[in-house]
C-alpha cells in the first residue's frame, strides 16, 4: 500500500530528522556514515604506511638508524596519552547514553586536555628535530653521512605521516569542541546521543593511526 | 542494534588496561634482538590493539552487519593495496638494495 501523501507531514519533532522513520534508523544511517568516511581515512593512511613499508625494505640500515634518533620516552607517554583519551572518549559515550551531562562535559574536557598533553610533546619533538637538522631540506645532516639520503626519505614519512596525524587531532580538538557546546545547551539528550557516539568513532580511528606509527617510526631498529 | 547497546563502562576500563599492556610489551620486546621478527612481533602486538579498539570503543562487537561489512570492506581494500603494491616493488631483484 502507498502511504497516505494526502495528510500533511508531521511536524518537525525534536532532534529526528524529518527524512527518518525513527530515532534508531537515523542513528544507524549516522554510525554508518561515519564508518564509510573511515575506510576512505584508513585508505589515505594505508597508502602512506605502503610507502613507508616500502623504503623500509630498501634502506633498512638508514631507516633503523633515523627511526633510532626519535625519543622512545616522549613517544611511549604520548601513545599512553591517546590511550586513555581514548577511554575517557569512551566513558563519555558512556554518559550521553546514560544522561549523565555533568560526566558527558568532564570526559570531553578530559578528551580534549590528553589530546593537548599529545600535540604538546609532538611540538616538542619537532623543535628538537630543527635543532639536530633533521628536517628534510637544504639544511639537512645526518650524522652518518653514508646513510644520510635514505635518512632523509625516513624523515620526510616521518614529517609527513606525523603531520598528518597531528592535523586529525587538531581537527579532532574541534570536533570536540563543538560537542562540548551540545553537551552544555542540552543539543545532547539520551535520545540523540549519536553526534557523541560518531565523533568518538573519529577520535579513536586516530588512535588506531598512532598505534600503527608509535611501533614503525619508534621502535624499528631500537635493538641495534 | 547499535546504538541502543550500553557497554559496561567495566569492558572500557579492561580494554584500556589490554591496550597499556600491549604498549609495554612492544616497548619492552623493541630492545631484544629478534633478528626479522621484531617487526612481526610489533605489527602482531599493534594489530591486536587496533581489533580491541575497533571491537569494544567503536563498538562494532555490537554493531549491525552492516557496519561489519563496512569495517571488513575497508580491510579488504587496504589489504589489495598493500599486497599489488609490494608484489611489485618488493620482487625487483634486479634493483641494488642498500
Amino acid at each position: 500500500m502507498l502511504p497516505d501523501t494526502t495528510q500533511a507531514p508531521a511536524a518537525h519533532h525534536g532532534p529526528l530528522a524529518h527524512h527518518f522513520d525513527d530515532m534508531a534508523q537515523q542513528n544507524d544511517a549516522a554510525t554508518f556514515g561515519m564508518w564509510v568516511f573511515l575506510v576512505t581515512e584508513v585508505l589515505f593512511f594505508g597508502g602512506l604506511f605502503c610507502a613507508y613499508s616500502i623504503y623500509r625494505a630498501w634502506y633498512p640500515d638508514a631507516f633503523a638508524a633515523a627511526s633510532h634518533s626519535l625519543d622512545i620516552t616522549l613517544g611511549a607517554v604520548n601513545t599512553a596519552a591517546l590511550i586513555t583519551s581514548s577511554l575517557t572518549m569512551a566513558l563519555a559515550v558512556h554518559a550521553s547514553q546514560t544522561g549523565n551531562r555533568r560526566l558527558l562535559m568532564i570526559f570531553l574536557v578530559a578528551t580534549m586536555l590528553l589530546g593537548m598533553v599529545f600535540l604538546g610533546i609532538k611540538a616538542v619533538e619537532y623543535a628538537e628535530k630543527f635543532t639536530e637538522h633533521h628536517v628534510p631540506g637544504p639544511s639537512f645532516h645526518f650524522e652518518d653521512e653514508a646513510l644520510s639520503a635514505h635518512a632523509q626519505i625516513f624523515f620526510s614519512l616521518y614529517f609527513v605521516m606525523t603531520g598528518l596525524h597531528a592535523l586529525h587531532m587538531i581537527i579532532g580538538l574541534g570536533i570536540m569542541t563543538w560537542m562540548l557546546v551540545w553537551a552544555w545547551n542540552g543539543t545532547i539528550t539520551t535520545e540523540y546521543s549519536s553526534p557523541i557516539e560518531i565523533s568518538g568513532l573519529y577520535w579513536h580511528f586516530v588512535d588506531i593511526v598512532w598505534i600503527f606509527l608509535f611501533p614503525l617510526l619508534y621502535l624499528l631498529g631500537r635493538h641495534a | 542494534m547499535s546504538t541502543d547497546h550500553i557497554v559496561p563502562t567495566r569492558v572500557y576500563y579492561l580494554i584500556f588496561a589490554a591496550l597499556m599492556v600491549g604498549t609495554a610489551i612492544t616497548v619492552g620486546v623493541a630492545f631484544v634482538d629478534l633478528g626479522p621478527f621484531n617487526a612481526v612481533v610489533a605489527l602482531t602486538i599493534a594489530v591486536l590493539k587496533a581489533t580491541l579498539v575497533v571491537l569494544f570503543f567503536m563498538h562494532v562487537r555490537y554493531s549491525t552487519r552492516l557496519t561489519w561489512a563496512v569495517v571488513m570492506g575497508s580491510v579488504f581494500w587496504l589489504a589489495i593495496l598493500l599486497a599489488l603494491t609490494f608484489s611489485d616493488y618488493l620482487t625487483r631483484s634486479w634493483r641494488t638494495y642498500g
